[in-house]
């Protein structure tokens, strides 16, 4: 049966078995592989995406529980990887392996939508994803950087555009 | 940078390079070194290519594995740095598996042990440089002018006297007629413009969008997924199977047994794994299946009675030991550990009856291309390796079972298949730190000076899993690295060495055996400093007076620290040096114990590695470095019951998380000495460091990782 959700902004509909977990449908059916395998258990965070624009772990969301959502991934973010959290994060060079950047930049960009200008203590709390070669403390870096990048976003927007002062830096959703 | 999913064949990209049909391509030599594994001379060999195309785009082919460590930035750097060429053209392939690319530490194509920059330090610059002279010779002999009085910059040849300017790209045909120049001048130090600038990573547009391409992103047409039940036990093998269930699984195409398990083949990777779970094997689960962790630590305590072979004896140790004012005796332990990247083990393989083709992450592309090559029953030369980018290696990816899985799975199906690992699988079926077991006394004299130090340790040989024979004599270089070049001034000084075998398959681990060696030896070095009623940096310095690069991180880290400085209530301290891989290295912990859990708060972090390439990715790997050598001291161990591992995932093998990852600085002496490598030697000082800040927080000596809560009560 088809199941259909809207995937970095555009209606898509797959026909799988309902069980099958998002990660997988992302990666094996639709072949967007930016999203990441890490443990399978929820545990690593290497699979985060948005769900209806919250951080969620892909690898055990059934593709039936996002029917009628909205799902972001990495290559949704934004349109030409511009989003603050990329910015931020080119500039301060995070990745190493880069295996689980996708993971960690979804998961920022999800606090920083929530929570814009965060502290470490909130970095702490929000950021749980796992990254093997270490790479915690310039996240923490570009964290806080791409809260500033993000508030002189919106502060141009503001002028430009006071309607529009309730966007989120959350690119495609 | 990516070269994704195939838009680029390999051998036909060769072909046209070494015709030189597409512009300059330029290959270059690395002196064979012939001290490592095994006998024999190993001819000159070319390692690594630059293509210039005529659009100026300058193809830089590279011979090592990029896993995070930055070398897909730095060998360009080091190229360009001679070359003179537009930093923005540049752009990576990663080479095939080829002689070609052999590099000389290992003998083959290879990446691993710190060894890319220093291997690469003189033939990557001396091939930017050949290239140069070749473009600026081919701009003379087309203006008619003298070379002498042509230069390059920036990606362009320019004739200053008629103001006559080519680009690289307009020249490459021509200079790729011409014969390589065999005596170009390298930049004095004095002169570089990218070499030790921080510069920033080739790889990271794509790794913050997605677009990177692991080996688990390969895509294929045609391409079926696989998952491997392999026996829980080491020595276990396949008794029978029952694969009704697993076939009804939907999207499960076919049950396969394979040298390693029983592979489920299916759709995609989910159904492989959801068939897996439904297939039915019976294993005969071999001689290891009496073996615990409990097993193993009694049969290497028993070693401790008797003498090993000896891996270092300087005087009479047991003399001086014996006549010593005081003695002081301690058994040290480190347990199996997993590598953990964070993607998995794959590989995705194609054979067909004129060859085979991988495209994998490894570390290791001579001895994938052979299994390959084994498997599919050719020879070598139809054996394609296509190395993707590595989610992480730590040495696990220089070993090839992940390899055999897909060959063998794809040569039953007769169709490309990729095997993908579980994170159990991955956790359960490493080639693990191996656990080692030593003891160490050591004397000292009436002054608090040291007069002897023994070691005796007990460890499985990494070089017997990895090179099989390489190991000779009984004595495993990795099972005594770390301690048996102990640098510290000491008259009588015995360590030796039992060989032993408990059939856990053990393998190369970030920093190897100078992940254990450093803990012992500087936790060790702490108890003597306290025997001595010395403090702990003062006590070092002066038996390391003799070493200038020593002294230099050492002095750096505690000056950074502020180690003379008074520290808030609460907070403790500790320091430790350790080089590795030529790389030295000296860290302070600032650290505090609260409700029996140690948090981390500082690490600060003083390195020596030579010249530097790019400082930013020094301190990069320096970091990445500490959080992996943090994880080692505060997290898990890997340990065995019953022949199996009995840790299955990151709920029970955890890794540091951002919470727990301390303050880091890191701070580089500067030197003229020619570099060495960073990717290992950030990790052996910190299990120590830690541990000898809990010493001076709460009077408890940490004798074996990782540090429990019931150790600190």
């Amino acid at each position: 049966m088809a199941i259909s959700f809207t995937l970095n902004g555009k209606p898509t509909s797959v026909d799988v078995e309902p069980r099958m977990p998002l990660l997988w449908v992302l990666r094996d059916t639709l072949n967007l592989t930016g999203t990441k395998f890490g443990c399978g258990i929820a545990q690593c965070g290497a699979c985060t995406v948005h769900i209806n624009g919250t951080a969620a772990r892909s690898c055990i969301a059934p593709i039936s529980s996002v029917a009628g959502k909205s799902v972001t991934t990495i290559e949704g973010l934004s349109p030409d990887h511009t989003h603050a959290v990329q910015q931020a994060w080119m500039e301060l060079d995070v990745p190493q392996c880069g295996y689980c950047q996708s993971g960690q930049i979804i998961a920022a960009a999800s606090l920083l939508a929530k929570t814009p200008n965060p502290t470490d203590e909130q970095i702490d709390a929000a950021m749980t994803n796992i990254c093997r070669c270490g790479t915690y403390q310039q996240i923490r870096k570009a964290i806080h950087r791409a809260a500033q990048l993000h508030h002189g976003s919106l502060a141009a927007r503001n002028e430009a555009s006071p309607v529009e002062s309730d966007a989120v830096a959350g690119g495609a959703e | 940078m990516s070269h994704a999913n195939g838009s680029l064949d390999r051998r036909e990209f060769l072909k046209r390079g070494v015709a030189g049909a597409t512009g300059l391509v330029v290959g270059f030599y690395l002196p064979g070194r012939n001290d490592v594994f095994g006998a024999g001379d190993a001819p000159e060999v070319i390692n690594a290519w630059i293509q210039i195309s005529p659009d100026d785009e300058i193809t830089i082919i590279e011979s090592q594995s990029e896993m995070g460590q930055g070398v897909a930035t730095s060998y360009p750097m080091m190229i360009a740095e001679e070359l003179e060429c537009d930093w923005k053209k540049i752009r990576v392939e990663f080479a095939p598996a080829a002689t070609a690319y052999f590099n000389p530490a290992f003998r083959m194509q290879g990446t691993g042990g710190s060894q890319s920059i220093r291997q690469g330090w003189v033939p990557m610059r001396r091939a930017g440089a050949t290239a140069r002279e070749m473009l600026i010779r081919a701009a003379a002999e087309k203006w008619g002018v003298d070379k002498a009085e042509c230069h390059a910059e920036n990606g362009m040849v320019a004739h200053a006297a008629s103001k006559r300017r080519a680009s690289y790209g307009s020249l490459a045909d021509a200079a790729a007629k011409l014969p390589p120049p065999t005596d170009v001048k390298l930049k004095d130090p004095s002169e570089f413009k990218i070499i030790g600038k921080p510069t920033k990573r080739l790889d990271t547009p794509d790794k913050i969008s997605g677009q990177t391409v692991f080996g688990i992103d390969v895509r294929r047409p045609g391409m079926l997924h696989a998952a491997v039940a392999r026996c829980p036990v080491f020595s276990g093998k396949v008794a029978s199977f029952d694969a009704t269930k697993a076939k009804a699984v939907p999207g499960v195409k076919d049950v396969v047994q394979i040298s390693s398990g029983v592979a489920v083949v299916a759709e995609n990777t989910w159904s492989a794994m959801q068939g897996r779970r439904a297939l039915e094997v019976k294993w005969d689960e071999g001689e290891l299946a009496s073996v615990s962790s409990d097993s193993i630590w009694k049969l290497y305590a028993e070693q401790m009675e008797k003498p090993g072979v000896a891996a270092r004896k300087d005087g009479d140790a047991a003399a001086a030991l014996a006549s010593a004012a005081q003695k002081i005796e301690a058994v040290y332990q480190a347990p199996f550990e997993a590598h953990a990247t964070m993607e998995p083990m794959n590989c995705t393989a194609d054979v067909r009856p004129d060859g085979v083709e991988v495209w994998v992450p490894t570390q290791f592309q001579t001895s994938t291309q052979a299994i390959a090559a084994q498997i599919a029953g050719v020879k070598p030369d139809k054996a394609l390796v296509h190395t993707t980018y590595l989610g992480g290696g730590f040495g696990r990816r220089g070993l090839t079972d992940f390899v055999a899985d897909a060959c063998e799975v794809s040569k039953a199906m007769k169709a490309p298949v990729q095997v993908t690992w579980s994170r159990e699988d991955d956790m359960q079926h490493d080639h693990y730190r191996p656990c080692s077991y030593a003891r160490l006394a050591a004397g000292l004299d009436a002054n608090g000076n040291p007069v002897a130090w023994t070691t005796r340790i007990a460890c499985d040989s990494v070089f017997s899993w990895f090179f099989p024979g390489s190991v000779q004599n009984g004595l495993d270089p990795a099972s005594v690295e770390g301690i048996a070049d102990l640098p510290y001034a000491v008259p009588n000084v015995l360590v030796d060495y039992h060989l032993m075998t408990p059939g856990i398959p053990t393998g190369f681990w970030r920093s190897v055996g100078a992940s254990q060696n450093g803990f012992f030896r500087e936790s060790f070095v702490d108890e003597l400093a306290v025997a001595a009623k010395k403090d702990p940096y003062e006590f070092r310095r002066a038996l390391l007076a003799k070493s200038a690069r020593h002294i230099g991180v050492l002095d750096l880290a505690a000056q950074k620290a502020g180690w003379s400085k008074p520290l808030p209530p609460g907070i403790f301290r500790g320091i430790a040096i350790v080089q590795s891989f030529d790389t030295y290295v000296a860290q302070v912990a600032e650290i505090s114990v609260e409700k029996g859990r140690v948090k981390v708060h500082r690490i600060v972090c003083a390195l020596d590695c030579g010249q530097v390439i790019n400082p930013a990715i020094v301190e990069q790997q320096a970091m990445g470095g500490i959080v992996f050598g943090l994880t080692q001291t505060l997290k898990g161990a890997i340990t065995i019951d019953r022949g199996r591992v009995q840790q299955s995932n990151f709920n029970d093998y955890d890794m540091l998380r951002m919470k727990e990852s301390p303050k880091i600085e890191v701070y580089i002496v500067s030197s003229k000495e020619p570099p060495t490598g960073m990717g290992e030697p950030g990790v052996p000082p910190v299990a120590p460091v830690v541990c000898n800040a809990v010493f001076a927080a709460t009077g408890k000596r940490i004798r074996k990782l990782p540090i429990r809560a019931e150790d600190l009560a």
